[in-house]
């Protein structure tokens, strides 16, 4: 049972419970430049003076370097005791949110859950912090497990035949799949280096897929066609109908997709790509909602992808380092990254380099490893039971949020009217923008201001005045209640008091941002250096 | 006891009375009704086959502890491997910021509520712009390999060219990655290294660059190279290939800029590599981070695919603003019409690397570059008195790394370090592999972290592993 507490008010004491939204405040310690802090001699970390034998043997052999090679004088680096750094950074990281400290559902797409402090401790052992990627496998055996396993959850997960966990990130891993697919069509004879009546150099991609599924596509050498939603937001398949052909190398598609809409005509897309002959890739990065319930490769896809760093809970760490894998259909383990993890007949583990179809490295050695183990531990503390649960309550706060916020003036959510969605919605204000001039962005401004971060979309808006939200399974009722009241008091400020929004933010770390020379190259300033020699004369 | 099932702790809404309130609150009967989309041709009809969970944090230790524990560290071995990937010291400071909550757990804010990412990033840019004595510093990519690999594409749309020529030396791996990313779009090449020196053989750089120069749109080598030697000729190449009209990219370990000039004080054009010496550890190769600098000229800077932080006024005079510069270049902006992608890449150790320059200072990477000098040359010196073991380019400055040569000994690498790792010792990465031409050839690095009595110990055990 739980028991209501209703506000109390009494004369000199305070309301309880509290009313929303809170009267938040960010810390805003105007901290200047870390140079400006600079006093000549200070010194904030001793590296190890060379003993003098060493010295008695070689001298020293940096002195000996010829001009233009040595370096003449000192890198003007600030100069700072310890504890100065120290004070600096952690004033800065007042000046930031995370997870730990809002509720993070208003960076829709991204899957802003918790990471289990469990699993930072863990990777912070030496026994994995202290390794080195060319150990011999022999002493690596608990790592190279591990990683293993979490291979084979995620080949479950999928209904892939192998995984590789060596992309860096969800774009990388894209990047990883859209090779294997150029490396499987060339090895077919149908590659881009094929006559051109054989050449397959056509990706077919979505609106609502990560831009950086075109993006990758077309620097691997791809044309890139991408298709719109149709009337209720599904990718339309007649489109798709019209754009396949002898040239479709593949399709590059999310689903759900950035709506939260599941296109449940997916088999059918797959179907078509293939009688065309081109092969199917998943961008699972919005898996979070489905793990357990369908697979990638139950739906006919080829390859598909997840990001460690948003469905399997490692933290986001300011954009990165985060991690990837790639799962593929056993036509395609062939030419996944080298090297890959195998297992002899003893039981021990090893890394086979010699994989002549490989597309090779997406990046040095094996993946990005301390998120690979929070990811395995996180898998581990769930199993399949609690993975289930995840997508399940991921799916109910979304549509619990999606009630909550279609109540507020102003706002709704396009396409699928009436319908159910999966882990997020992108929203749309554009009703309150046309009635009160305030648009999406502005209202992110007004959000810092709850104490809260907030999305609007990738580009192109083809929402007007998007917003996405995707609350996962990490946030509380009383969490999603707050946001909501969040939104709507600066619906209502909207209407009532838009300069307020307009003006945003007030209680930030800092005012608005003057962009404009940003995009000015007299003006815009990269480093500090840049910025002393522009704007204040080289002082 | 409880009865039923226990409530995940990372899922509070797992508490059954609020999922029948939120599902009653919406209209739902059951969790089902959201999956009305999906058809049944495509349901899972099962549990997923996983391993049970581990519901307790204290059993999850011991299970993730207990596998760990099969690893072997640096800490407990004497390790001397590198090759891209290097046992520096990391100051316990920049595990305290990078582990704050406030840093880790957050993502892609916006500058108001997230200022001090945006300031910690615009600081590290700085300061990798002193340390390269650069204007232009991105926002950290992948890693050096993509560092690399994004530094050959964008001198090939820069030059309109359609060639790039790389070092023999580069790794195997490295190579790898910039030639699977660069093509269909850039031709590599491969400039043979001078078999006495370990530096790029500048004759045959000249003569490829009278016979295809007006198609090179960069030539990119390496400092040090990946055999650990300084690129003594780094002026001259880049000279010649200024006079072919191609671009010079040069990769550089920022860990050594403390004694090497920076590249851009040879004219280069773009810098890159890999900020994982700057106070990040090895993490089994999972802690790199890549950096791309260059002169603030906006004809390179629009061909950056990164995202580049830069300093900007607010409304309040005096206060320190920050926003992307030349947004409209990236992928985020205009999808495939932008320069390669940008997306989550290294942003964290990117901050990481700005506290470990601020710690260091100009005096801290001063000494520090001298000192792994030093103590290379120490170990140089005490390797090459053993009989049978050859250090081949010995006659040419190392930054902090080298080649020893167990040709000699009738040995090969394989035996050698498998004989040293049972005396607790990680002797360096194998280059027989991919250098078959030097022979029983190893890879070992030495830092700061290897005292007098470490390089003594290694002489001392190799001589006797080898005999």
């Amino acid at each position: 049972m739980t028991t209501e507490i209703r506000p109390t008010v009494s004369a000199g004491l305070p309301v309880a419970p509290k009313p929303l939204p809170r009267r938040f405040r960010q810390a805003s310690w105007d901290e200047p430049i870390i140079f400006e802090l600079s006093v000549p001699g200070a010194r904030g970390v001793l590296p190890p003076a060379t003993e003098p034998g060493i010295t008695a043997l070689v001298g020293d052999p940096a002195a000996e370097l010829p001009d233009g090679i040595r370096r003449t004088a000192p890198p003007a680096l600030p100069e700072l005791s310890q504890l100065h750094v120290v004070r600096h950074y952690d004033r800065l990281s007042q000046e930031n949110l995370g997870v730990d400290l809002n509720i993070d559902v208003g960076q829709g797409t991204c899957t802003m859950k918790y990471s289990p402090k469990v699993n930072d401790r863990l990777v912070g052992s030496a026994k994995l912090a202290d390794t080195h990627p060319a150990q011999d496998p022999s002493t690596v055996q608990g790592t190279l497990e591990i990683m293993w396993r979490l291979e084979r959850f995620l080949a479950e997960i999928s209904g892939m035949e192998r995984v590789s966990l060596q992309p860096a990130s969800g774009s990388s891993a894209i990047w990883a799949n859209v090779s294997m697919i150029r490396a499987w069509h060339e090895s077919r004879g149908e590659g881009l280096s094929a006559p051109r009546d054989r050449r397959r150099d056509e990706v077919i991609t979505t609106i609502f897929s990560h831009p950086s599924n075109a993006a990758a596509a077309k620097v691997a050498g791809f044309k890139v066609i991408t298709l719109y939603p149709d009337a209720d937001g599904y990718p339309d398949l007649e489109a798709l109908r019209a754009a396949v052909g002898p040239r479709t190398a593949a399709l590059l598609i999310t689903n759900p997709e950035d709506t939260g809409i599941f296109n449940p005509r997916i088999e059918e897309f797959v179907r078509v790509v293939h009688e065309a002959g081109g092969l199917c890739s998943y961008d699972q990065a919005n898996a979070n909602g489905i793990l357990g319930i369908t697979r990638a490769r139950d739906a006919g896809f080829d390859l598909c992808h997840f990001n460690i760093h948003k469905t399997f809970s490692t933290p986001h760490a300011c954009g990165g380092p985060g991690a990837g894998a790639v799962g593929v259909a056993p036509d395609l383990v062939p030419f996944l990254p080298s090297p890959t993890i195998e297992r002899d007949a003893d039981g021990r583990l090893w890394l086979d380099h010699d994989r002549p179809q490989s597309i090779g490295k997406v990046r040095p050695w094996y993946g990005i490893t301390p998120n690979l183990v929070r990811a395995y531990a996180w898998v581990m503390s769930m199993g399949a039971e609690g993975l289930r649960e995840v997508a399940e309550i991921a799916v109910l706060n979304n549509n619990y949020l999606m009630a909550k916020v279609l109540e507020i003036r102003g706002v709704a959510a396009p396409y699928a009217t009436g319908k159910r969605r999966i882990e997020q919605v992108r929203y749309s204000w554009d009703e309150l923008s046309g009635e009160t001039g305030v648009h999406s962005e502005d209202i992110g401004y007004r959000a810092a201001d709850f104490g809260t971060h907030y999305w609007t979309s990738h580009h192109p808006y083809v929402v007007p005045e998007p917003m996405t939200l995707e609350p996962t399974e990490a946030y509380s009722k009383a969490d999603l209640d707050e946001y909501a009241a969040i939104l709507a008091e600066i619906a209502r400020e909207a209407y009532e008091e838009p300069e307020t929004v307009l003006s945003a933010p007030h209680r930030s770390a800092i005012h608005r941002i003057d962009h404009e020379p940003l995009d000015d190259p007299d003006r815009w300033a990269v480093t500090w250096r840049a910025y002393r020699r522009k704007h204040t004369g080289g002082a | 006891m409880t009865d039923g099932p226990r409530p995940h702790p990372y899922i509070p809404n797992a508490v059954p009375a609020i999922k029948a309130a939120m599902l009653a609150a919406v209209g739902a009967s059951s969790v089902e009704d959201f999956y009305a989309d999906i058809p049944a041709s495509i349901r899972l009809k099962r549990p997923l086959d996983l391993p049970a969970a581990i519901e307790s944090e204290a059993e999850l230790v011991r299970h993730v502890e207990r596998l760990l524990a099969r690893n072997t560290s640096t800490r407990e071995a004497l390790s001397f491997l590198g090759a891209g990937c290097y046992d520096h010291h990391v100051p316990a400071v920049c595990d305290e910021i990078n582990g704050r909550a406030e840093f880790l757990t957050a993502y892609a804010g916006e500058p108001y509520e997230d200022h001090g990412r945006f300031q910690a990033l615009f600081e590290y840019e700085s300061m990798m712009g002193e340390l390269l004595e650069r204007d232009v510093v991105n926002v950290p990519t992948y890693d050096g390999f993509q560092a690399a690999a994004t530094a050959v594409r964008m001198a090939a749309r820069i030059t309109g060219r359609r060639l790039a020529l790389l070092p023999a030396t580069m790794s195997a791996d490295k190579r790898s990655k910039i030639v699977d990313y660069v093509r269909p779009d850039v031709d590599v090449e491969l400039l043979p290294f001078d078999r006495s020196t370990g530096t790029l053989d500048t004759a045959a750089l000249r003569a490829r660059l009278a016979e295809v120069g007006a198609d090179v749109a960069c030539v990119l080598v390496e400092n040090p190279t990946f055999l650990g030697t300084v690129e003594m000729n780094g002026p001259e190449i880049v000279r010649l290939a200024h006079e072919a009209g191609a671009l010079a990219v040069v990769s550089v370990d920022p860990s050594t800029l403390g004694v090497l000039a920076p590249p851009s004080t040879w004219g280069a054009d773009i810098d890159c590599g890999d900020i994982q010496p700057l106070g990040i550890h090895q993490h089994f190769g999972g802690g790199h981070g890549g950096f791309i600098a260059s002169a603030d000229d906006p004809t390179v800077v629009m061909e950056y695919p990164s995202r580049l932080f830069g300093i900007a006024p607010t409304s309040v005079p005096g206060e320190y603003g920050f926003g992307d510069v030349a947004y409209e270049r990236t992928s985020f902006a205009v999808r495939e019409d932008g320069k390669e992608w940008v997306g989550t890449a290294a942003a964290l150790w990117g901050i990481t690397a700005g506290v470990y320059l601020a710690l260091m200072g100009p005096h801290g990477m001063r000494e520090l570059g001298e000192t792994c000098m030093a103590r290379a040359r120490y170990a140089m010196t005490r390797l090459a008195a053993i009989p049978g073991v050859r250090i081949p380019f010995r006659s040419t400055p190392h930054a902090k790394e080298f080649v020893v040569d167990l040709t000699g000994t009738g040995r090969t690498v394989a035996e050698v370090s498998g004989r040293l790792r049972e005396r607790g010792i990680f002797l360096g990465f194998d280059l027989s592999r991919e250098q078959p031409s030097l022979g029983q050839s190893v890879l070992v690095a030495v830092t700061e972290v290897h005292a007098q009595a470490d390089l003594d110990r290694l002489a001392a055990e190799l001589e006797e592993a080898v005999r």
